[in-house]
């Protein structure tokens, strides 16, 4: 049964995605995920694993996501400077890092031995050998490594354990997300010889006398923490690994590789909590009309052939969540944007809140106007916005008494002229004030 | 956002033009404004790839770096922008004005970038300048560590609330109107012009689509488009480093291949900086055509101020200043910008109704006719020995809401000497707003009747608030040399070391 329910689930999804080689999840994809985790269309199109990118393009809003030739290659230089000699730069680094007695971690890097495993060891790449085979490698190390040091720990009166750590390169991880599996790829995985696993992120952004840019910063704490916690559900014993992970980045205006240790607690109750949010899909693909589907139909060259207008409307019918922050997130942006014109959140969430919550920009106007009766609900917004109105209206005409401009700014009424010239009060309340705009 | 620049934005998407939030131009702009426009290489640490600088629209120098990840090149660039920007910088100093607290500068000199990254490009670039050493086997040019000390100057001013010394152009507009799109989108200086000046025929949010687009409106910097980096920047960086190549086989034929590769390079980065150029130019004309706030040219002077004590410390000491602040410092830097913020809200409030405005919406600040004044009150002094003091009492009539309670001192933005307190809150039996009850406390000269004109008159419109600047008060700060032994003694004072002078910067 449950099976059944399954295999129709990755049935819709092939079907919506068509033809096109499958887009799969990544670490950033998850983390813009749960940035905007209540937008059934990129729940959607994310599990079915469609291009969103081609698919922006194709209907005419390219998204501006693109990489720098000169980012790209600084980023390799910097991750092949610091893997280089099985990582035998990073050890040190890592030492002294995550050791919290300085001492003791000297007196360890020199007498503890060092394993170097790589999972995705050259010509056994990811798709030669399948995702499943590499998962499987990476769980028997993370397993046997455990049972190794809690077999040691037993026994600790006796004689020690060799005291080792161990570093694994492209380890594969699973997580489920939405109800589907997807596959991560850490840059680095070290078990330190307490037996903790700590997630090593490999970044090219630089550290300037401690410190970055607070974006990228963040940016790479949630990307790690979705690491954590992938394995995390995958071992099942949350305390064997760290929530503390390692930032690999280059120190002040140099090559030279420094490691920071950051503390990504708060990021994994977030993705916990945003995760668990998640509708599954099956409950979203089931509100689907059977015929919708996203498959751009390439032709022999691979280019898409499905008309503009056809994707358009197929992405109508999943109900999309914009906020500006979507544009900094996702391909579909462009395109979402355009559909939130004339809404408050198209302005930022917090713009909308201090317009009362307010749906549209239309009703806000026409509330603060007076020109549209409250609803209850709307009763405490509307009186806050009448009050704001007047005191914009006062302060402006105010401030051109006192000191007239050079340049002619609107006076209250022109603009209020204006206001109901670009849309008469609204029959409905989902009249989009760009409406305008076109007319 | 508040509820008065939402409000602005609701208003924007309407009209499809952007809102004023301010009647009045709360920065000092300098007649000679000093404009940069950087570009970095991306990916690496603050490489600069290029820059337009100048003083005046029509006068823009254009400077390149051929190969961004040469260390040369770039210590190269640091000189010759030193070369064009010192003496500017320091052309400033000379003509000064004796204050008993010691000589200040008549002018000063004012530093001009797109955006915020733009002033996070010179923190970053003063940093990787001001400890290098003029000589030994890294030795750069004198001019290098100078420059390097004086952006340091004035990335440290940018933080300060309320300093002109160095703006950027999109914070600039966003303290002036409001769009109709969000503030990640504002951000973009081309789209938000593209809202406050849209060109004819084109309402704002077309005009910042069209302004989005990369290949019509290259993006402000210093990153540049990722697009023209794959297409045209990377084909000519290389094409430069081929014909160095050339050059070093054979001397003789191949600096002409060079030249023209930096020629070429030179001609791509003006198409990416020259749009941008015009843009910050076009901002200051629209800035400079709102008459300057009351508090503004008082606010420069400190800035000439600070200005001038830079200089001197330049002259006398020039040590750079350190990496990190000590944690005093760091602490008394912070106070310092919570009091220039207070200072600088109620500024604004107070010089521009709309501003006020917002004050007015929270209840913190009320708009009202005076309705009846007793002028010539007198009551005791509360020390004894039946003094008197004259304390008039004004009655005001206001619509607004507010939340401000008995007790409360406010100041009139039209009589900011005078501070009065709240004594009674009442409404009127034959309703309409309320009857607030002030006692006048100061500002009326020193004998026992007011001076003329010094209380307010019956029928005298008012914006009282409780804005006022010293809403922020100093904590007490341990003397440097008193610091506590937890916060790691007392600070060296910083001397740069070898190892900040053989860092590396490859
Ligand atoms: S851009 Fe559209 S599809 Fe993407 S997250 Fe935002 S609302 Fe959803």
């Amino acid at each position: 049964m449950q099976n059944r329910t399954e295999d129709r689930t990755e049935q819709r999804l092939d079907r919506l995605r068509g033809r096109a080689p499958r887009r799969r999840h990544d670490a950033r994809t998850i983390a813009a995920l749960t940035r905007n985790p209540g937008c059934a269309r990129r729940a959607v199109l994310d599990a079915a694993g469609v291009d969103k990118e081609l698919l922006a393009r194709q209907i005419g809003f390219a998204a501006p996501f693109g990489q720098s030739p000169f980012a790209i290659v600084r980023g390799n230089v910097f991750e092949a400077r610091v893997t280089a000699d099985e990582c035998a730069a990073l050890l040190t680094l890592l030492a002294e890092c995550l050791d919290t007695d300085a001492e003791a971690g000297a007196d360890e890097a020199t007498s503890s031995d060092v394993i170097y495993l790589d999972l995705g060891a050259s010509g056994a790449g990811p798709d030669a050998e399948g995702p499943a085979r590499r998962l499987e490698r990476t769980e028997a190390v993370l397993r046997s490594e455990a049972a190794a040091r809690a077999g040691a720990g037993s026994r600790a009166e006796t004689r020690a354990e060799p005291r080792r750590t161990v570093l694994l390169a492209h380890p594969l991880l699973r997580l489920a997300v939405g109800g589907q599996d997807v596959y991560l790829e850490p840059d680095l995985l070290v078990i330190r010889p307490d037996g903790r696993a700590h997630v090593v992120e490999i970044k090219s952004f630089a550290v300037v006398d401690g410190q970055a840019d607070g974006e990228k910063v963040a940016a790479a704490a949630v990307q790690a923490a979705v690491y954590v916690l992938a394995l995390r559900r995958m071992l099942g014993t949350p305390a064997a690994v760290s929530h503390d992970v390692v930032l690999v980045c280059p120190k002040d205006f140099s090559n030279v590789p420094l490691a920071t240790r950051v503390d990504v607690r708060r990021q994994l109750l977030a993705l916990d909590h945003q995760l668990a949010r998640l509708t599954t899909v099956q409950t979203l693909l089931d509100a689907l009309p059977p015929e919708v589907t996203f498959d751009l139909a390439p032709a022999a060259d691979g280019a898409p052939t499905r008309p503009a207008g056809e994707l358009t409307d197929a992405l109508d019918q999943l109900p999309a969540r914009y906020a500006p922050d979507c544009l900094s997130v996702c391909e579909l942006a462009f395109r979402c944007r355009q559909e939130a014109a004339g809404r408050t959140a198209a302005l930022g969430a917090s713009v909308r809140e201090e317009l009362g919550g307010i749906d549209t920009v239309a009703e806000v106007l026409d509330l603060a106007g007076g020109a549209r009766t409250p609803t209850e609900s709307q009763a405490e917004a509307a009186a806050h916005l009448m009050i704001t109105a007047r005191m914009y209206a006062e302060g402006l005409s105010a401030g051109q008494a006192l000191a007239p401009p050079l340049a002619p700014l609107p006076a209250p009424a022109q603009l209020q002229a204006s206001l109901s010239a670009s849309h008469p009060v609204p029959a409905s309340a989902s009249a989009s004030v760009s409406g305008g705009e076109h007319g | 956002m508040t509820a008065i620049s939402s409000y602005a934005r609701a208003l924007a998407v309407a009209t499809g033009t952007a809102a004023p939030t301010a009647t009045v131009r709360h920065a000092h702009l300098s007649a000679r404004p000093f404009v940069l426009v950087p570009l970095t290489l991306a990916g690496e640490a603050n490489a600069p790839l290029a820059a337009m600088v100048g003083t005046a629209w029509d006068e823009a120098t254009l400077l390149v770096v051929a190969q961004p990840r040469n260390r040369d090149l770039r210590f190269a660039f640091a000189d010759q922008l030193a070369q064009i920007m010192l003496p500017h910088v320091l052309g400033f100093a000379a003509a000064t004005e004796e204050l008993t607290s010691g000589p200040r500068s008549l002018d000063a000199p004012q530093l001009i970038v797109p955006n915020p990254a733009g002033v996070e490009f010179v923190r970053l670039f003063a940093r990787s300048t001001r400890f290098r050493s003029t000589e030994g086997e890294y030795a750069v040019a004198p001019n290098v560590p100078v420059l390097g000390r004086w952006l340091t100057f004035f990335a440290e001013r940018a933080e300060i609330p309320g300093s002109s010394l160095m703006l950027a152009v999109t914070d600039l507009l966003g303290l002036h109107w409001a769009t109709g799109q969000s503030a990640l989108e504002d951000a973009n200086l081309a789209a938000l012009l593209g809202w406050i000046d849209p060109p004819p025929g084109l309402r704002g949010a077309a005009a910042a689509r069209l302004a989005e687009d990369p290949r019509h409106c290259p993006p402000a910097g210093p990153t540049t488009d990722p697009g023209f980096d794959t297409e045209q920047l990377a084909p000519a960086i290389a094409a430069y480093d081929t014909a160095v190549a050339a050059a070093a086989a054979d001397p003789a034929a191949g600096s002409a291949g060079v030249a023209r590769a930096v020629t070429r390079l030179e001609n791509l980065l003006r198409t990416q900086l020259q749009p941008t150029w015009d843009l910050v130019w076009r901002a200051l004309d629209l800035l400079d055509g709102l008459p300057p706030g009351a508090s503004v040219p008082a606010r420069w002077e400190t800035d000439r101020a600070r200005y001038t004590g830079f200089h001197t410390y330049m002259v006398e000491e020039g040590l750079p200043q350190a990496r990190r602040d000590g944690a005093v410092t760091a602490a008394r830097r912070l106070n310092r910008i919570e009091q220039a913020q207070a200072a600088y809200d109620a500024d604004r409030a107070f010089d521009d109704p709309l501003v006020m405005a917002q004050h007015r919406v929270t209840g913190e600040a009320f708009s009202g006719t005076v309705v009846a004044v007793e002028r010539d009150r007198r009551i005791p002094n509360g020390r004894g020995k039946g003094r008197l003091v004259t304390r008039p009492l004004l009655t005001v009539r206001t619509e607004d809401p507010i939340r401000l309670t008995v007790g409360a001192k406010v100041v009139a933005s039209s009589r900011r000497r005078q501070e009065c307190v709240i004594e009674a809150i009442d409404i009127p039996p034959e309703g309409g707003g309320l009857l607030i009850t002030l006692e006048a406390r100061s500002g009326m000269g020193r004998s026992a009747v007011p001076a003329p004109g010094t209380v307010a008159e019956v029928g005298e419109s008012l914006c009282y608030s409780a804005v006022l600047a010293d809403g922020v008060r100093s904590a007490p700060m341990p003397d440097t040399a008193d610091t506590p032994w937890t916060h790691g003694g007392p600070p060296e004072p910083y001397e740069p070391t070898e190892k900040d002078t053989a860092e590396a910067w490859e």
